[in-house]
């Protein structure tokens, strides 16, 4: 007798089941439509939960946000190193829910292996690419540097890809920001091991929430809820895009469509602020 | 023979009265109607209705202006797109930027026929139009000239492209320059636009385009529609328009957000502000209060980033209100043609009464007024600067945006206070810091959410300097590397 | 605040605040008072103002008697009336008044007193070893005793730099209470800071207000014999001291720019300046002075351009 086990949501640094008590099935990919054959149960996140996950997230961003970007470069690559030990864990988990080929998990595996990694070495040097001292027309020192804005909240693809889940949360929290992410509903309880990564990197707590559920019951909650001022956007549904970004109106929510698993220095720069500062230079 | 002696005998006192010095209008040809610019020419609007342009320091009419309606705007933006398709986005960077240096230069050349113009349309005093807003606006269009040909540096490790036509809506508080603003990097990056300037301020854009004219820049890279809100609506509803750049309030910014969310369209928004001024007691005093003066006394308060709320330290408190007071009393209200005019008129009848209101409410509340003793002009829409203190956050005049010369005072005790109460408002736009101990200016400067952080000083622009809020008060940066990258597309 | 505790005679202390100033935001709004625009009645008001507010000067080696008894002449009439009916619209020039003094070294004392003599123009010697102030303290004492003595009813006396900029502030208020001592009665006492050395609007600050709490009438940019002399900026940073001390103790100090004012329009700048930082009860030559040699004699070219409408020739106003 097989015994099914339930994934949890990873809410400031803990596995929480919903507040709501509910969880969904998840079908092993491909196991056919007449006996499916139920590969886990999956917590289903309620608004209440992603309440409580944006709360962890704001506390996390101020101690977060106070590292140095080299520490946050050091945890990043830890991230890696755990993401590296773990190998076949995840390997046999892709082969097994999504029956995915060895070979082919290998591929998406080291692919996010070195996402992270570019992350890593980007964490304290995306600054000097972007940040300027402005040669303003008068006696003043005048710099812009990029500032994290605080929680944003990222949605993940309906098809899963783990080097886009990565590739997306690495580029939101380099720079100091703190995430709430709802996984995609195919996302193959990848929650669980994913969140090890997260717990075992010394990744402090708060900083990478991870919830399942369904994106059709949270999305309201996640475009007005005030807290959240970025979203990142990776679902395939444009006209939900465009939903959300119109209801993320009210608090002038920032907003990015990051589909891709590519990163670059334009990832980071979608969820930093522009802040710059005049001194007058004399004696 | 006896002789006018000029010092009165006896007296310690002359009165030193500055005879009224004004700048000629005469520089100035005011035509009876303004027409619209669309496709490098003036034509009238297609159903010929216009709109009055009046003086507010008289309250007597300027001249008349097209109003555009949707049939043209759908004109303009095919103007700019074909522009776009057949010659702008094939010329290289190089050459793109020599028209803007030109610009820039003409802008130069007739600049004191531009200063008087802004100063009759606008109300601003004409000290702050020739010494301010007119070289800025130059400055601009001189500064992302030299981008043109440089956008491969924009964002290292990929490529960029321009996005096509921008339809770009500004305000009327400093109107050649916003329209400066929003034109230079567009161009620079490749870009048509079609710019729709403030309904009580439209010609000093009007003159721009003859400038435009004038620099031979070719047809429909620049179009100029003139007329109220509505107009601005046309152009955020056209399909063709890829991206809106937007100025104005807070309260228009969400519903020009939510359109472009829903259709698509990219946009960049600069709202309103309530700008904290947070003076320590170890601040350079006197030069403090010049900084509180000029940040919600420059152009009558009538600007996104003003210092409305002085943050400050309890122990030097009443010495800063006192100073404030005798400081305020000296600032000269009058005729905004007057070269010794501080300060100038309130832009319209709208705006004067939205602050009379607000401030009648404010007082209401409780708390300490003061305003200015000097007289005012008989006519015209001239308001005092004053300013409210001993009230709490909560009160009206500490959180609403006024855009008006009103400042609302709270003292804090500690740092920490300072930057919660400065923190504690839906805007972001600016703050100021006074201190003379550059630590405390640092951590200060890092702890507050706001998108330009003046220390020791208080409104300072520069074409090279980035310019934009963070939360409520918009989205994106003008100005400097920054200011060109919502005018890019950016490959990966 | 950081704060210099000093002794006062007979017992007692006063403490001289540590004050920051900003420069750039100092020059920023000195730089406001050039743009005012000053025209017809008041420009001429003002051009008779400065002539009644100039302290006319010679200070050099080369200073002989004849010298002296020609610039106290000008100094009583710069422009007498036989000069005026020369002119094209004579009937409109105003009075032009006498200047409020004569300065000069201390030797040329007793003969410029002389000529002096109830004409209403003060005299003022630069004392106490002017320009450097290096010299034994009793014999800089010495120097203001002879020259009260010789006539003299105004000192303009310099600080000791060396002790203020080695942290001395004692010795420096000590040295200016002794000579106001001297003074008492029959002379006022201007104090020359000598800004150009000082350098930045803090140390300036400081001084001018060290300098009010030792009894100064007037404080006083600088000798003159050394760049920069007095500067908008510098002037502004003291009138704000004037004023402060003014609200604090009730006492009106009076303001000496000296040294690179040569201009009808740079003085007018100036008086702009005092009037709105601190009004209208400063605009006299009894709290107001013009340090200046060249400067009379642009005025008188400017009152000319008013009333007759033409620039003049150079001839006309150029000659002691």
């Amino acid at each position: 007798m097989k015994v099914v086990k339930t994934i949890k949501l990873y809410i400031d640094g803990q596995f929480v089941r919903s507040e709501s008590g509910q969880s969904f099935s998840m079908e092993k990919k491909g196991s056919g439509k007449k006996s499916p054959e139920q590969f886990a149960r999956i917590a289903l996140a309620s608004r209440k939960d992603f309440r409580n996950a944006v709360e962890a997230a704001k506390k996390a961003h101020n101690s977060w946000n106070a590292r140095s970007p080299f520490n946050r470069g050091q945890i990043l690559y830890r991230m890696a190193e755990m993401l590296s030990e773990k190998q076949a864990q995840f390997s046999q988990l892709f082969q097994d829910a999504l029956g995915q080929t060895p070979k082919l998990a290998q591929h998406e595996l080291q692919k996010t292996i070195d996402i992270i990694i570019y992350y890593a070495g980007f964490s304290d040097k995306f600054q000097q690419l972007t940040a300027t001292v402005n040669p303003v027309n008068g006696p003043f020192h005048n710099f812009t540097t990029a500032e994290p804005i605080g929680v944003v909240a990222y949605i993940d693809a309906q098809n899963f890809s783990l080097a886009k889940i990565l590739n997306n949360i690495c580029s939101i929290i380099v720079s100091g920001n703190t995430t709430v992410s709802l996984l995609g509903a195919e996302c193959p309880a990848v929650l669980a091991p994913l969140a090890e990564v997260f717990a075992t990197c010394d990744l402090p707590a708060g900083v990478v929430n991870l919830l399942t559920g369904h994106l059709d019951e949270l999305s309201a909650v996640i475009s007005t809820h005030r807290e959240v001022r970025s979203f990142c956007f990776a679902d395939e549904s444009m006209t939900l895009y465009k939903q959300m970004k119109a209801q993320g109106v009210d608090n002038m929510k920032r907003s990015a469509l990051v589909t891709n698993a590519v990163p670059t220095l334009e990832n980071i720069l979608h969820f930093v602020e522009y802040k710059t500062i005049w001194h007058p230079i004399g004696l | 023979m006896t002789r006018k002696k000029m010092i009165k005998k006896g007296s310690s006192s002359s009165t030193f009265t500055y005879a009224p010095a004004l700048e000629s209008s005469a520089l100035v040809k005011l035509k009876k109607g303004h027409q619209l610019f669309i496709n490098g020419r003036f034509v009238p609007a297609a159903d010929h209705t216009t709109m009055n342009s009046i003086n507010p320091a008289t309250g007597k009419l300027l001249t008349k202006f097209s109003v555009a309606k949707k049939r043209d705007a759908d004109k303009a933006v095919q103007a700019a797109t074909k522009a776009y398709h057949n010659v702008w986005s094939k010329m290289p960077g190089i050459e793109r930027g020599k028209y803007l240096f030109r610009i820039s230069r003409i802008l130069q050349i007739r600049a004191k026929e531009f200063a008087v113009l802004e100063s009759l349309d606008s109300g601003k005093p004409i000290k702050e139009s020739r010494d301010f807003d007119i070289p800025l606006a130059a400055a601009h269009f001189f500064y992302y000239a030299g981008w043109a040909d440089k956008l491969n540096y924009c964002v290292p490790g990929q490529q960029v492209s321009s996005l096509g036509v921008v339809g770009q809506i500004i305000p009327w508080n400093f109107p050649l320059l916003m329209a400066a603003w929003k034109i230079a990097p567009a161009l620079a990056a490749g870009n048509c636009v079609v710019l729709k300037p403030a309904e009580t301020t439209p010609l000093t854009a009007l003159l721009l385009a003859e400038v435009c004219q004038e620099a031979e820049l070719p047809p429909g890279v620049v179009n100029i529609i003139t007329g109220p809100a509505t107009t601005g609506q046309a152009l955020v509803n056209h399909p063709a328009i890829k991206k809106i750049a937007f100025t104005g309030s807070t309260e228009v910014g969400k519903l020009i957000a939510k359109t472009c969310a829903e259709q698509g369209k990219l946009v960049t928004l600069e709202l309103g502000g309530k700008s904290a001024n947070i003076v320590f007691e170890d601040a350079a005093i006197d030069q403090a209060i010049e900084g509180i003066v000029n940040g919600i006394y420059f152009n009558q308060g009538q600007v996104c980033c003003a210092g409305s709320r002085l943050l400050v330290e309890e122990s030097i408190q009443e010495t800063i209100i006192k100073k404030l007071k005798r400081r305020i009393n000296t600032l000269r209200i009058g005729d905004p043609m007057d070269k010794n005019t501080d300060i100038g008129a309130i832009n319209s009848a709208e705006q004067f009464q939205k602050i009379k209101k607000l401030v009648k409410a404010g007082k209401a509340e409780g708390g300490y007024f003061y305003e200015s003793t000097s007289p005012l002009p008989s006519v015209g829409f001239f308001h005092r600067p004053c300013f409210i203190s001993q009230q709490s956050s909560a009160n009206l005049l500490n959180r609403v945006e006024v855009f008006g010369p009103v400042l609302s005072i709270q003292s804090f005790r500690t740092p920490d206070e300072a930057i919660a109460k400065a923190n504690d408002t839906p805007y972001g736009l600016a703050a100021g810091i006074w201190s003379d101990k550059g630590s405390k200016i640092q951590h200060i400067a890092q702890a507050l959410k706001a998108g330009v952080i003046w220390a020791n000083t208080y409104n300072k622009f520069d074409p090279a300097a980035p310019f934009g809020g963070y939360k409520e008060s918009g989205i994106g940066r003008e100005g400097g590397l920054h200011g060109l990258l919502p005018y890019l597309e950016i490959k990966s | 605040m950081p704060t210099i505790g000093l002794k006062i005679p007979h017992g007692g202390k006063v403490s001289i605040p540590y004050y920051p100033i900003d420069m750039v935001n100092v020059e920023e709004r000195a730089k406001s008072f050039t743009t005012r625009s000053i025209k017809n009645a008041a420009k001429l008001e003002a051009l008779c103002l400065a002539i009644s507010m100039t302290d006319l000067t010679t200070l050099e080696g080369a200073d002989t008697p004849g010298k002296i008894t020609q610039l106290c002449h000008k100094a009583i009439q710069p422009m007498p009336e036989s000069y005026v009916l020369g002119f094209k619209n004579a009937a409109d020039f105003p009075a032009i008044p006498h200047v409020a003094a004569v300065c000069v070294y201390p030797a040329m004392v007793p003969l410029a007193a002389e000529i002096l003599q109830g004409s209403g123009v003060e005299l003022a010697a630069v004392s106490t070893a002017f320009p450097s102030g290096q010299l034994d303290f009793a014999l800089k004492l010495k120097d203001v005793k002879k020259c009260v003595q010789g006539g003299a009813t105004e000192i303009d006396m310099v600080i000791n730099r060396g002790a203020f900029l080695s942290g001395r502030y004692q010795k420096v208020f000590d040295e200016i209470i002794a000579v106001k001592d001297i003074c008492g009665e029959r002379a006022h006492l201007k104090v020359i800071l000598e800004t150009g050395e000082l350098i930045t609007y803090d140390k300036i600050r400081l001084a001018s207000w060290l300098a009010m709490q030792a009894g100064a009438d007037f404080i006083k940019t600088s000798t003159g014999k050394i760049q920069p002399a007095a500067t908008m900026p510098v002037t502004l940073v003291m009138l704000q001291a004037i004023w402060d001390y003014y609200c604090e103790t009730g006492k009106m100090i009076g303001m000496k720019p000296a040294g690179g004012i040569k201009t009808s329009k740079q003085a007018i700048h100036y008086l702009v300046m005092v009037n709105e930082i601190l009004g209208a009860e400063w605009l006299t030559p009894k709290m107001f002075r013009f340090g200046a040699s060249s400067l009379l004699n642009d005025l008188l070219r400017q009152i000319f351009k008013q009333i007759t409408g033409q620039y003049a020739n150079d001839e006309l106003f150029s000659v002691d």
